[in-house]
């Protein structure tokens, strides 16, 4: 544990009792906690909730560049607050913290910001939709064109964003449960984002589109005492459908899953625990940790039986809060034909 | 075979105890002393880089505003958001507190106390501040923090949020650069124009500008470890002397010499090993004594903060061992070479040590007249503080080396005038013990030079100071301002008063590579009546007012080569001629003093952040101005104030000095007890036949006591000339590279008079109990001298 992790434990103060990952499964004093039914409120819900403790604006692309080179893109801006409110000035319990990264078939680069909220370091607007920390931004008029951008001392990129389909809710409504408890949080996403823009390697730049997917999740106490991490996959497959599914491992060896089916014109089905099963096929050395790479992910009722495969299996998010993300080849399991492709995110691995 | 040697070797030490107290005693007090300001100087850098360590100065370039002392928020979030990885810090001073508030978020790895930021000890309430038990101790009526002793004295650590909450303000002091940058970045200038990069290594120079003191009181613990070691030299010297007959007795009954080599080396080293240790307590002592004074004289002079509570570090006690080790080594070496040398059948008689010495003080006289030429060179071509301290060292040593030949011959001189039987015994006797009493002697010598040279700096800088600060503090009142709007508020209510209203603007620039204040003022009467200058043109007042120069301090003027005629550039593009140079002692810092208009027009925004006032009623003043215009009694100083506590940082700088120089002479005085006591038991078969001619013992010990004034009269007089040629040293080349002023040389004969008379009661007191004992003698043991060697 660095000491920029210190530093933040410090100020968030569930860190003393870490439990689960980064102290997520602790109990939220004072704060709100989900409730089923929820009817959201747009574009003031694209905006910030303080008083829920976690809140995230998640963005993961897998692009292309002119001579078909694979990369991913992730850009994702947390809120974590101290106390269920928000006031001006240095006093301000709102916490900001940021991750970007790009991933390259053989490179991996990562990079993040931290910021206080209440001096205008860092914040989200929902109308007109604006999300920053320091220089990064996600903005636009409203939640359906957006830019965004980010850089880091070895990386960067500008991008443009267009979606050309609904957001989609997840669990019932966008009430997401994430325990046999009931431990939830509210989750929408905005799975049909259009990219196209610029990345900077240390090689220079290089111009590249793709698609995108936006996660928004907020909570106050989002995992159970009893877990440990989680393995999310998205996939967007060839034939226009896309699969979000998600695996909680829990400390006595159990599993907790859930997953929405998005068709292509953005109706959704919720499966519930058991429906969607991933189980890791081969586990890559990285960091000192073993981190599964390989996957076999199945949701029968979709007839959907394939292989998960980390285009880079040394996507590591060596930050202060570290976890493994990056963009995956998705093959049907019988056939090994390629089907689609997306992005895999795994935390707890400590 | 080894295990009786040894006993019959260490049986010499049973014989003369003196001789082992004085051999233990002198390495104690030389190392004690040694140790004592290395112990002072090692916690001094300890807390120089813990405060470098905690704050991060010295590691990371920061954003500093160039006028004022305020970065506002709106800047720093500006920056951020356009990419400029930077930190905020907020800091202020809390009584003699230095209250930092950082950000731990943003702030470089490392930065702050890891401790502080702990998980473990930064519990989920309670304050998030920080600062040392000493430090909290010093807090604990205005502010409530947690004790974390990792963290550098005199300075509280805070979370920002904290930290601007207690100071009730918004706005930051200063921005750390994070090493890592992002890919693109504006220019610093298009996004916060009043800020300016300052490279890392101009912040940390509190590390520097205190080397000199610390090189100061090295010097002064070397030497008292030479002076020590004159001690323990000379009492080997004697121990081997008296031994020589046991060690030729053993060499006949057929012990090698290498065997008796090896067991006085280990004789030798275990009685080095226990004085050594006994001296590391007595320096533990010392620095734990001193060092508050010393931390006092730190703060008051440099403004750098040190702990008061000393710690047992192996960095000064293992260097105070080694030097012990290597002293009395190299005062062994030439000893076994010369019973290496010896006729296994060579006479062992007592006073061949003495009889040699005229060859000897020839080769004497030539090393000490070598020495004092390269001094003489030095003294002429060399500047810098080392340079200095080497021109003393050579200056020191071939003096010292010197006496011992001019006392000879002042002896001999004296000798030849006295013609009367008891007179010329008595020069003639004291002349044979010269040899003796050399060491002892010159010990005593640079003590009281030491004495005097310092003693006339001290003084000589006290007059230049006081007269300084008579002329400098002439406003009778001054007052602070805290923002532009109160200190436009006091002009007004100042100049409606009709008093004399000297304002001051405070800006920063770079000069000749160094950071200079540059103090903006208005041309009054009360400058040009009390400003001395050490150089100027003509009308300089006139022309200053006329924008048309700066005045620089002599410090700066020194360090950068820079005088009357040179051209500086203040600020881009606005190069002026330096129209004089001015004694500015007691200030650690370079200055330029320009005027108050000029300072305005380079640096918009900048305001008189303080005032002297002339007035005859200071006192009512000071009343009207808090009933008036709500300035809080806190923010203003009267001219007494402030010169009783200049005053008090001068007086407390040279305490240590002072303490050290009483220590120096102390060991001094020891060596010459020493040296009498043991000399006093090889005197009888000298003085048995003096007694059997007739003179009483009492009468005997009278001529003993007078002998021993004598010499100490001798050595004061060699002292003086010796003692001004230290001070002219210190004045005109170590405090310039020091401090970097040139002071006048003052002379102080009451105070040389009165040390002289310290040193003769010292050397009679020293005198006193070798001559009761002798006074004591019993008659048998006189006579028997007759029955014995002769």
């Amino acid at each position: 544990m660095n000491v920029r992790m210190l530093a933040v434990l410090c100020i968030l103060p569930f860190a003393a009792v870490a439990q689960g990952f980064s102290g997520l499964g602790t109990t939220a004093d004072g704060f709100t906690a989900p409730a089923p039914n929820p009817v959201f409120d747009f574009p003031r819900d694209h905006g910030p909730h303080p008083d829920y403790r976690i809140e995230w604006w998640y963005i993961t692309a897998n692009l292309t560049d002119a001579d078909g080179t694979d990369y991913g893109l992730q850009w994702t801006l947390f809120r974590s607050a101290l106390e269920p409110n928000e006031t001006a000035g240095w006093d301000s319990p709102q916490v900001w913290f940021a991750h970007a990264a790009i991933t390259t078939p053989g490179l991996h680069l990562s990079t993040e910001r931290f910021a206080r909220g209440g001096i205008g370091q860092a914040g989200v607007t929902a109308a007109p939709f604006h999300a920053w920390i320091d220089e990064w931004a996600l903005l636009g008029p409203d939640f359906d064109t957006l830019s965004l951008n980010a850089q880091g001392p070895d990386f960067g990129y500008s991008m443009a964003l267009k979606a050309n389909g609904p957001l989609v809710f997840h669990g019932e409504d966008g009430f997401s449960v994430k325990s046999a408890e009931g431990q939830a949080s509210y989750y929408y996403s905005q799975p049909f984002y259009q990219i196209e823009g610029t990345i900077t390697l240390p090689s220079g730049p290089i111009a590249v589109r793709g698609d995108a997917w936006l996660d928004r999740e907020w909570s106050s106490q989002p995992l159970s005492d009893n877990q440990s991490g989680w393995d999310w996959f998205s996939i967007s497959f060839q034939d226009e459908n896309k699969l979000m599914g998600f695996r909680l491992r829990q400390t006595d060896g159990s599993f907790y899953t859930s997953a929405t089916w998005i068709a292509a014109d953005g109706t959704t089905t919720p499966y519930p625990d058991g429906a969607f099963t991933a189980t890791p096929l081969n586990s890559h050395r990285v960091a000192g940790r073993d981190v599964p790479v390989g996957w076999h992910v199945s949701l029968p009722d979709r007839d959907v039986d394939v292989t998960v495969t980390a285009m880079n299996p040394d996507a590591w998010m060596d930050l202060s809060v570290p976890y493994w993300e990056g963009p995956v080849t998705v093959k049907d399991k019988s056939s090994g034909t390629p089907v689609g492709r997306g992005y895999l995110e795994m935390t707890g691995y400590e | 075979m080894i295990h009786t040697c040894l006993i019959a070797l260490l049986s010499h030490w049973l014989h003369k105890p003196l001789q082992l107290v004085a051999f233990i005693a002198g390495l104690a007090m030389a190392t004690g002393l040694w140790s004592g300001v290395q112990a002072i100087n090692t916690e001094a850098r300890a807390s120089y880089d813990a405060a470098a360590n905690t704050l991060g100065e010295g590691q990371y370039d920061q954003l500093r505003p160039r006028t004022g002392t305020i970065v506002p928020l709106a800047d720093y979030v500006a920056l951020r958001r356009a990419g400029w990885q930077v930190s905020p810090v907020s800091e202020a001073r809390v009584g003699d507190v230095r209250l930092v508030g950082i950000d731990p978020l943003t702030a470089p790895e490392g930065l702050g106390s890891t401790t502080s930021l702990d998980v473990q000890t930064a519990p989920e309430t309670g304050p998030r501040i920080f600062a040392n038990a000493e430090t909290a101790r010093q807090l604990s009526e205005t502010l409530d923090v947690q004790i974390d002793n990792a963290i550098a004295p005199g300075l509280a650590i805070g979370d920002i949020s904290e930290v601007q909450k207690f100071l009730g303000r918004d706005h930051l002091t200063r921005l750390i650069i994070l090493p890592e940058q992002p890919l693109n970045q504006p220019d610093l200038s298009s996004i916060a124009p009043n800020l300016q990069r300052v490279a890392s290594s101009q912040t940390a120079d509190i590390a520097q500008l205190t080397d000199s003191f610390h090189l100061n009181l090295t010097a002064f613990g070397l030497l008292s470890f030479v002076v020590g070691l004159f001690i323990v030299n000379s009492t080997i010297g004697l121990a081997f002397e008296q031994r020589r007959g046991m060690i030729r007795t053993m060499r006949a009954l057929g012990v090698p010499l290498r065997n008796l080599i090896i067991l006085i080396a280990a004789e030798m080293l275990l009685l080095a090993m226990i004085g050594a240790l006994l001296g590391i307590a007595l320096g533990y002592v010392i620095a734990a004594l001193l060092l508050p004074d010393v931390a006092a004289t730190l703060r008051g002079l440099y403004g750098a903060q040190i702990t008061g509570a000393l710690q047992f570090r192996a960095e000064w006690w293992l260097s105070g061992l080694a030097l012990a080790l290597i002293g009395t080594g190299i005062a062994f070496a030439s000893r076994a070479v010369q019973i290496a040398r010896m006729p296994v059948l060579a006479s062992a008689r007592p006073r061949a040590w003495a009889m040699v010495n005229a060859t000897r003080l020839r080769l004497q006289l030539f090393v000490a007249l070598a020495l004092l030429v390269i001094a003489g060179i030095l003294a002429l071509t060399v500047d810098g503080l080392l340079g200095g301290f080497v021109l003393l060292g050579f200056m020191l040593l071939g003096a010292a080396l010197l006496f011992p030949v001019l006392a000879d011959r002042v002896m001999t001189l004296i000798e030849a005038r006295n013609r009367t039987p008891i007179w010329a015994w008595f020069w003639a006797d004291t002349r044979q013990q010269l040899p003796g009493l050399s060491l002892a002697l010159m010990a005593l010598l640079l003590a009281v030079s030491a004495n005097i040279g310092v003693a006339t700096m001290v003084s000589s800088f006290r007059l230049t100071f006081v007269g300084f600060l008579d002329q400098r503090l002439a406003p009778e009142l001054y007052v602070q301002a805290e923002s532009p709007a109160q200190s436009l508020m006091l002009e007004n209510f100042l100049q409606k008063r009709g008093l004399e209203t000297l304002p001051l603007l405070a800006g920063e620039a770079q000069i000749a590579g160094q950071n200079v204040r540059l103090l903006g003022i208005r041309v009054a009467p009360t400058y040009r009546d009390n400003w001395r200058f050490l150089d100027a043109a003509p009308d300089v007042w006139d022309k200053i007012a006329a924008q048309q120069g700066v005045i620089l301090n002599e410090q700066f003027a020194r360090r950068a080569d820079l005088w009357v005629g040179s051209v500086v550039e203040i600020a881009p593009g606005t190069a002026l001629p330096v129209l004089g140079v001015v004694g500015d002692y007691g200030n650690p810092n370079a200055q330029a003093n320009l005027s108050e208009d000029l300072i305005k027009r380079l640096f918009p925004g900048t305001y008189a952040q303080r005032y002297g006032i002339r007035t005859d009623d200071p006192a009512a003043l000071q009343q009207d101005i808090t009933e008036t215009l709500r300035i809080p009694a806190s923010a203003m100083i009267d001219q007494e104030q402030l010169k009783t506590a200049s005053l008090d940082t001068f007086e407390r700088t040279f305490l240590v000095t002072a303490a050290l120089n009483v220590l120096t002479l102390g060991v001094a005085a020891f060596a010459i007890l020493m040296s009498l006591l043991t000399l006093a038991d090889i005197r009888l078969p000298q003085l048995a036949p003096v007694w059997a001619l007739g003179f009483t013992r009492r009468q005997l010990g009278r001529l003993e006591l007078l002998r021993a004034v004598a010499l100490a009269g001798l050595v004061f007089c060699f002292a003086v000339p010796l003692g001004l040629a230290l001070a002219w040293v210190l004045l005109a080349i170590v405090n310039v590279a020091a401090f970097g002023w040139r002071l006048p040389m003052f002379l102080f004969p009451y105070e040389y008079a009165a040390l002289g008379l310290y040193a003769l009661v010292a050397a009679a007191i020293a005198a006193a109990w070798p001559v009761s004992r002798l006074m004591r003698t019993p008659p048998s043991a006189l006579l028997q001298v007759f029955s014995h060697e002769r």
